[in-house]
């Protein structure tokens, strides 16, 4: 369908790293760096005129304070032409989702015909900062004029301003970090530890299938990590062998006594990057491309942090599928990000409930019926890692290379994020 | 106001109470001292002293990226006697003495390359202001073209930058970027270019109102070594024993230079630019200078050759490149082309894993530069950057050029083939980088075989400054200029080959390594062999060569050459019982040498015993094994220029130089015949064929000329 406003927009092609675990085997590579990475490959891969591309469009969560527009250094690369100019948005978690978006109405409005959109995160390398009281003697001391009187305004150090203040994945509004929010949609909701642990497994062993039977990888872009090169191809964190005993073993990590949600049954901090190509119909076509899928609509929602926190695509995917124009039960495949399997759950109980759309949405009936087996296909973020910037630009690929093999017309991306937001795209393939 | 006539070279610009004299020569790329641009800044330099509102003056380039180039060569060259160089040499010495001498100061303002005579200008004048871009070099490199710098730059480098830096820039002939110049002392100032003008010109003015105080540089040990009679001598000392090592004798030039440096130092100046002069007229009619002055030429040549004869057609704009096999040599062109042409290349393997070790090899070398400062990391990772690798085409389909570097076997280059090319979009062009499969073969599996050509590079590639472009029977010249055009794009001196086995470079080293394998058996000791000819000239020996090259490669290559071309280049040592035992050479610490933590040491005796030789006891007379081996190579020239392997002499000479060494004094095997004499040749060709064998019987040109009193080269003296 022609967006409404506009021209027809397609998913060309997309491509990310492996996921890995943070801390472990790309822990050495910067952000920026796994941005550049996954879009040389994108660019090698679809052999896109470089010179081509209008913008380039990246996601991040937690940017570098050396380098806090990471698109202009993916479009520095220098495959490009130093003139594409490049920005970076932050919707927390929906980041590389809202980098789509952005293609997307850029594009429909004829803005531009070329977008390189993604996203990045490495959380081995988030920021640490000083404290402020020594952020303020540094500067103080770097002012100083003299060497003595710079010795003695770094004399004015305390201990305890060397303590290093670290990121927290807290919300700022109330304090409570995702683990707890998760915690709490799990209590208000009635989700059971069996049930997230079932979930779990579930992910692990569809992402497993994924990697085995070749569709995940052919999405990874294989990253050589210095100084060995030696190339790493799949995503660390899928688990080929676990059992559903192995995660009900698992304590509870944010309530140790009476929760339920696991370091099992949770996404793992993440290192990757992910890129999309998204073109408009006619410059794909007269590039000789055949589109993955196009994008029908998108939606955003938010919702009260100090309620459920995680809530929000129960909000905006039904808001897609009205601008889409079409009933949940014409869509072929979903594609829900995984932040905690009581969130996913929480939402697929909002989805189904008469009552909740009732109270909530003011609809008459639910938005659908989740059909188990066209969820998350391939599994989710539980098994494959969350990376925060790069997940939507990952489900975006992952469900347009999907619905090609299947040749689904209809297709949706979900995805919670910080803040209380909901991200909801939908895709369609002819 | 405009200044002069003739060349119409300068124009001055006065600037309140400065002359601005900018130095453009018209219709030229460089500029450079012609006897008309000497005659014309003469004259100007009296006219602007006259002139009472002229109270300083600032010498500037009208070019965008060069200074002064130098002297004109030709000029030179066309010296008969060494009494008529020294003049020249005298000519501007006295031009520039008029700089030197001025009583109004005069200051060089420099951007761009400012060599040779263009570094004496700047040396005469009383201030140097540089600009800070990588585009500004400075340097004296006449000791490469086997001469001295003539103008009295041996005379005033030393008091400007100190004996011991002076000494490095003259007998080295290296040239310093801006901020190594600022350090020694041989710019005052280094500035953003855009206000170079200006500061040149405040200078002047200060210059004018009080004349200018230098403070000595370098501390105690700088004033002992650079300004003391003792220091010096001792500097002066050591430099002469390095130099004499170095030089083996070969090349006058530096120890000329050392001379007249000393002597300046000695006796001043004012003795010291006669002596120079007079030496410089000696070293103008040497045969070593002589020798380099047309290799200089052959290669400035050289890069203009298009590599087809005319009308040859535009090459095809190479903005990507793919790069079959990411082993050693994979990995080396994707490295230089990088980092020379600042393309993306693709590599392609069969495994991730080998994919990984081409990327490994590729930041060995980006690493090694940045280590050395010649990039900064930036510049390193941004090369890092346009190198990409995997195991399917990606990459490949908008590749305009694509070079493979597989395994040296014909069926898997025509697999190779074959898949790029029904991928590659049309007009790619397929390079081969085979040193021994004919190019025409491979291309038997191509559907497009007018884009087959061959590159053949020498290892590691990102040393060695050769590429041999090799046209097979279909391959379109619009394909060969291509290959010849990127080629020099990735810095490399290019000669094109037609697709004979060993195209030239591999051509003539199979009978000089046959040679040395034949006085191996025969009982020569390696060591022996190897210290002939580097006496004769060439960085290493034979031997040392095989080790360097793999004995495995220098085996497979020396078969095919022997099957080719039959008993002539029928090996005589068994380089296959070597492989068999073990010896691969360097690269697995195992050949005639043996190597200790990577190094090589002493020949390793227990290889006479796999070949069955017995080495004579030394000592052994080196001359008639030098002539044996250096004729073996000669003779193989000539019939490679007879079967038109290269189109010309200057491209063989030009290829032994950079290919394999030759000595750049005897200027390659074509000119060290023509200096010889065919006849003389053709003489001690028939006597080794009498006494070792038909292999040696005189090239049927050399027979030739030595009837009819031919040469290679016109001769032009």
């Amino acid at each position: 369908m022609v967006g409404q406003n506009g021209r027809r927009v397609a998913i060309v092609a997309g491509c990310r790293t492996p996921f890995a675990k943070s801390g472990t085997v790309l822990k050495d590579i910067s952000a920026v760096e796994l941005a550049r990475l996954a879009t040389r490959e994108l660019l090698a891969r679809t052999e896109i005129e470089p010179a081509k591309v209008d913008q380039v469009v990246f996601g991040q969560v937690i940017p570098s304070v050396l380098a806090p527009n990471v698109a202009r250094e993916v479009s520095l690369l220098p495959q490009f032409p130093k003139t594409v100019p490049a920005f970076s948005l932050n919707r927390a978690c929906a980041s590389s989702g809202q980098a789509v978006a952005e293609a997307y109405d850029q594009i429909a409005l004829g803005q531009a015909d070329v977008i390189v959109a993604g996203g990045t995160e490495s959380l081995s390398d988030i920021p640490i900062l000083h404290s402020r009281r020594f952020a303020e003697l540094l500067v103080q001391a770097s002012r100083a004029r003299t060497l003595g009187k710079r010795l003695a305004t770094l004399a004015r150090t305390r201990p305890r301003d060397l303590v290093p203040v670290t990121p927290a994945i807290a919300e700022p509004s109330t304090g409570q970090t995702m683990g707890q929010s998760a915690e709490k949609m799990a209590k208000e909701n009635g989700i059971t530890r069996r049930a997230q642990d079932e979930f779990a497994l579930r992910s692990h062993r569809l992402a497993a299938q994924g990697t085995a039977d070749g569709r995940l990888t052919a999405e990874i872009a294989p990253v050589f990590v210095p100084p060995a090169y030696e190339p790493v191809t799949t995503d660390n964190g899928i688990r080929t062998d676990g059992t559903l005993e192995q995660l009900a073993a698992l304590k509870p990590a944010f309530d140790r006594r009476y929760g339920s949600v696991t370091a099992g049954n949770a996404s793992p901090l993440t290192d990757g990057a992910s890129a999309v190509l998204v073109m408009s119909d006619e410059a794909a076509r007269a590039a000789g491309y055949a589109p993955l899928a196009y994008v029908r609509s998108y939606a955003v929602a938010a919702v009260d942090p100090g309620g459920q926190l995680l809530m929000g695509p129960a909000y905006a995917v039904p808001r897609a599928l009205e601008r889409a124009g079409i009933a949940w039960k014409e869509l072929g495949l979903v594609e829900m990000h995984e932040a905690f399997a009581s969130q996913v759950l929480s939402n697929i109980q909002a989805f189904e409930s008469d009552m909740w759309a009732r109270e909530h949405l003011g609809r008459s009936g639910r938005v659908g019926e989740v059909n188990r087996d066209t969820l998350n296909v391939m599994g989710g973020s539980i098994a494959i890692g969350h990376p925060f910037g790069a997940t939507g630009g990952r489900i975006v690929t992952t469900l347009a290379n999907e619905m090609r093999r299947r040749d689904v017309q209809f297709g949706l991306v979900s995805v919670c994020a910080q803040g209380g937001m909901g991200f909801a795209m939908v895709l369609e393939r002819r | 106001m405009s200044a002069g006539s003739g060349t119409g070279a300068f124009t001055t610009v006065m600037d309140d109470g400065v002359a601005v004299v900018s130095f453009d020569l018209p219709d030229e790329s460089v500029n450079k001292f012609t006897r008309a641009v000497r005659a014309e800044f003469a004259a100007l330099l009296a006219g602007l002293q006259a002139d009472a509102a002229v109270r300083a003056l600032v010498i500037i380039s009208g070019k965008p990226d060069i200074f002064v180039a130098g002297a004109d060569i030709d000029e030179f060259v066309a010296a008969r006697t060494a009494e008529d160089a020294a003049r020249l040499s005298r000519v501007g010495q006295q031009l520039l003495d008029q700089v030197a001498t001025s009583p109004k100061p005069v200051v060089a303002a420099i951007h761009g390359a400012c060599l040779g005579g263009g570094l004496e200008l700047v040396l005469a004048c009383h201030y140097r202001v540089a600009s800070d871009d990588p585009r500004t070099v400075l340097g004296a490199p006449e000791v490469k073209l086997g001469l001295l710098p003539g103008a009295g730059g041996c005379n005033r480098l030393p008091p400007v930058v100190g004996l011991r830096a002076a000494l490095d820039l003259i007998l080295t002939g290296r040239n310093v970027r801006p901020n190594r110049a600022i350090k020694m002392g041989l710019v005052d100032e280094l500035v953003p270019r855009a206000i170079l003008r200006d500061v040149a010109v405040a200078a002047a003015r200060r210059l004018a109102d009080a004349p200018l105080r230098r403070r000595p540089r370098g501390g105690a040990a700088g004033w002992f070594f650079d300004r003391t009679a003792l220091g010096q001598a001792i500097v002066l000392r050591r430099a002469r024993s390095m130099t004499a090592k170095q030089t083996a004798g070969h090349y006058p030039a530096p120890l000329a230079a050392l001379d007249v440096i000393r002597y300046s130092l000695a006796s001043g100046q004012v003795l010291g630019l006669p002596y120079e002069a007079e030496r410089f007229g000696e070293m103008a009619m040497t045969d070593v200078s002589r020798r380099l002055v047309e290799v200089f030429f052959a290669t400035t040549a050289l890069k203009k050759d298009p590599g087809v004869p005319p009308p040859a057609p535009a090459p095809r704009p190479v903005a990507r490149l793919g790069v079959l096999g990411a082993g050693f040599m994979g990995s080396g062109i994707a490295a230089v082309a990088a980092a020379q042409a600042g393309v993306p290349v693709r590599l392609k393997d069969a495994d991730l894993p080998r994919v990984g070790g081409g990327l490994k090899t590729v930041a060995g070398i980006v690493e090694e530069r940045v280590r050395r400062r010649s990039i900064s990391r930036r510049e390193g990772a941004r090369e890092m950057a346009l190198v990409s690798g995997g195991t399917d085409f990606a990459g490949f389909r908008s590749a305009d050029l694509v070079i493979e570097a597989v395994f040296e076997d014909l069926e898997l280059k025509r697999q190779v083939l074959r898949e790029l090319e029904a991928v590659a979009r049309p007009g790619c062009v397929f390079a081969s980088n085979t040193s021994t499969i004919p190019i025409s073969r491979i291309a038997e599996a191509s559907q497009r075989p007018d884009t087959v050509v061959g590159m053949h590079f020498f290892s590691p590639v990102h040393r060695m400054p050769l590429l041999e472009v090799v046209v097979g029977a279909r391959t379109a010249p619009e394909t060969t200029v291509t290959a010849v055009a990127f080629g020099r794009r990735l810095g490399k001196t290019v000669i094109v080959a037609q697709d004979r086995p060993g195209f030239f470079v591999n051509r003539i080293l199979a009978p000089y390594i046959n040679e040395a394998g034949r006085l191996l058996m025969e009982g020569v000791p390696i060591a022996a062999i190897d210290a002939a000819m580097t006496a004769w000239g060439f960085p290493v020996g034979p031997i040392t060569l095989l080790d360097e090259v793999g004995l495995d490669v220098a085996a497979k290559a020396g078969h095919v050459m022997q099957e080719a071309f039959g008993d002539r280049l029928a090996e005589a040592c068994n380089l296959g019982a070597l492989v068999a035992d073990g010896r691969l050479g360097r690269k697995n610490g195992r050949g005639f040498f043996l190597y200790r933590a990577g190094k090589k040491s002493d020949p390793d005796a227990s290889v006479y015993g796999v070949l069955g030789a017995t080495p004579a006891a030394p000592p052994v007379d080196a001359a008639p094994v030098a002539e044996r081996l250096a004729f073996a190579m000669l003779n193989e020239a000539a019939r490679a220029l007879e079967e038109g392997v290269i189109a010309q002499p200057r491209d063989g000479d030009v290829g032994a130089l950079f290919g394999i060494g030759f000595p750049a004094f005897r200027g390659g095997p074509f000119r060290t015949i023509d200096a010889l004499g065919a006849r003389t040749a053709v003489d001690t060709l028939s006597r080794l064929a009498e006494t070792h064998g038909a292999r040696f019987a005189p090239a049927a040109s050399l027979l030739a000329q030595a009837e009819r009193g031919g040469r290679f080269y016109p001769s032009h003296r």
